[in-house]
């Protein structure tokens, strides 16, 4: 069995999500290999053969790859993916968006956002707003699967030696073009990845009240998310929320603050390892799913507990 | 132009589902069921681009079981103006969805097809991407914005850093996301007109499509349950908690 990995990135660096993803492929054993396309993307290759458990890295540089066109980088990866076992990629917007075209080229059904490895052929995965787990398996000749980080623990970025291989196949449709990009610019950890996440709700009132959170944030160095409320309600950008549509975090401590706790939020925090509430209404669902519930007026609260962390 | 609008039948949104005693899957007898909420943005989005006179024809399409009329006649209500369902009792993979679209998309030849991002009740998010792999067309995944200028289509799509404009050439499939639109209310007149709207209904026989999966779901259970938290009284007390019991911060 090989495995080939689909490397997230941005031409620059590998993204975390990567070591999560050939964690993945790790449990599911073979030989690992990891597809870098991109454009200028020569560091992001080296960065991915230095990840431990690689044994190649296949970097695929061409214009055509630039911005991750799922037109263009979708028949390279069902190119050179014919001949491996299993295609895996992680569960990111990327990730979503590109692989379940490879899985229609290659006549395949997907598997979705696995959270664990049964056996080579038999994965789990969440349904309804992870209400329940769904145990899977497939008879598929290449398994084309994405895997939700917060499910597996990263391998070691460092501690690999894999050789760089470049594949010359270019695949330009000629049907779509990237316009351009507006990236909201953030010095707190990215959401995903955090060890602690603070999150806000219709709780907060105001955009501007969002401040309480991003100071406690600074003090915990942590990541600060948001319900889909307070997103739809224009506190916040949409990249914040966390939730079934939204990201899906599992971080060390998650603090949910002015959030009532809708099953959609739910789907995106409740692996978290430790969960704190706070809130005024006694009654809201959050509570019981927190750990530690506090029940409080929110403004009063979160200037206290900076203070105190 | 012609724009076909794809809908799923599924468990009602604010439905806490819950597993079968025998782990076949989840149980929805008696289970309200609605359209799903990422489907009805995109036919919000159809009616919205009817009413800029950007369509002329909205066809609606669900791959369901017979019960799935109520929600095209829901769509119907919207704005839409015809339905096909394409009726199947089973539970197909989003391969056999996208498959059964192509056909549809073949017979009528759209030039855009709108669908949600994803289903609530698989929570999959890979048919449009399928039916755009399957068709050959460009895809606008994760839409929040979509406007349509000759014959390609601008779509800004909310991507996990924020937001990224792509151009497609048409006819080229989208997929809703949350913030497309407000999704509006069908009035009491426009269902009752909606009932007279033409519903067609065919078999994935008669499309002459295999529904045939490489996915079996072996067992569906009920995640594991989180012990029951405490109430501390204080955020003083709270934060003793976290240092000293939980050791998180």
């Amino acid at each position: 069995m090989t495995i080939l990995v689909i490397a997230e990135h941005d031409n620059k660096v590998l993204a975390p999500a990567t070591l999560n993803t050939v964690a993945a492929a790790a449990k599911i054993g073979g030989d690992i290999h990891v597809l870098v396309a991109g454009q200028g993307a020569g560091a992001v290759a080296e960065a991915a053969a230095k990840v431990a458990g690689v044994s190649k890295v296949l970097l695929a540089d061409n214009a055509a790859y630039a911005h991750q066109l799922p037109e263009n980088v979708a028949p390279l990866v069902a190119e050179l993916g014919a001949g491996y076992s299993h295609i895996l990629a992680a569960a990111t917007s990327n990730g979503k968006n590109i692989l379940p075209r490879v899985a229609a080229q290659l006549d395949v059904d997907q598997i979705s956002e696995i959270i664990s490895v049964e056996s080579a052929d038999t994965f789990k995965r969440p349904i309804y707003a992870g209400n329940a787990i769904a145990t899977v398996q497939s008879t598929a000749a290449v398994k084309v699967i994405t895997v939700r980080a917060t499910g597996f623990d990263p391998v070691a970025a460092e501690g690999g030696s894999a050789a760089v291989e470049t594949v010359s196949a270019a695949h330009d449709a000629g049907i779509s073009s990237f316009v351009g990009e507006e990236l909201a610019k953030s010095d707190r950890p990215e959401l995903t990845a955090a060890k602690i996440v603070v999150s806000g709700g219709r709780g907060m009132q105001n955009g501007d009240n969002f401040k309480h959170l991003y100071a406690l944030a600074d003090k915990l160095g942590a990541a600060v998310g948001a319900s889909r409320a307070a997103v739809d309600a224009g506190f916040v950008p949409n990249d914040m929320q966390v939730g079934q549509t939204g990201k899906i975090v599992a971080p060390q401590l998650y603090i949910a603050v002015g959030i009532s706790g809708a099953i959609q939020h739910l789907a995106g925090m409740k692996d978290s390892k430790v969960i704190v509430a706070i809130n005024k209404d006694e009654e809201a669902p959050i509570f019981q799913v927190a750990d530690y519930g506090l029940v409080a007026d929110l403004f009063e609260a979160v200037p206290e507990l900076e203070k105190l962390v | 132009m012609k724009v076909l609008v794809a809908i799923k039948r599924v468990v009602d949104y604010n439905v806490k589902v819950r597993v079968k005693a025998d782990h076949s899957s989840v149980d929805l007898a008696n289970v309200k069921m609605s359209m799903n909420p990422f489907c009805e943005i995109a036919v919000e989005e159809a009616v919205r681009l009817k009413e800029k006179g950007v369509a002329t024809e909205i066809v609606v399409v669900s791959v369901g079981p017979s019960t799935a009329q109520e929600q095209l006649r829901t769509a119907l209500a919207l704005g839409a103006d015809r339905a096909i369902l394409v009726e199947s009792a089973e539970d197909l993979t989003s391969l056999a969805v996208a498959k059964l679209f192509k056909a549809v998309v073949d017979k009528e030849q759209p030039q855009l097809v709108i669908l949600g991002k994803q289903a609530i009740d698989s929570d999959n998010n890979q048919t449009g991407q399928m039916l755009a792999a399957l068709s050959g067309y460009g895809q606008g995944t994760f839409a929040s914005k979509v406007e349509i200028s000759g014959d390609t289509v601008a779509v800004t799509r909310e991507v996990d850093g924020g937001a990224q404009t792509v151009s497609l050439k048409l006819p080229a499939i989208v997929t809703t996301d949350l913030r497309l639109n407000e999704p509006r209310y069908a009035s009491l007149p426009n269902i009752m007109k909606a009932k007279k709207k033409p519903l067609e209904v065919l078999t994935p026989d008669a499309l002459g499509v295999s529904t045939a999966s490489t996915n079996k779901t072996v067992k569906v259970e009920a995640p594991a349950a989180r012990s029951a938290g405490i109430k501390v009284k204080s955020v003083a007390e709270l934060v003793e908690k976290l240092k000293n019991e939980a050791k998180v911060i």
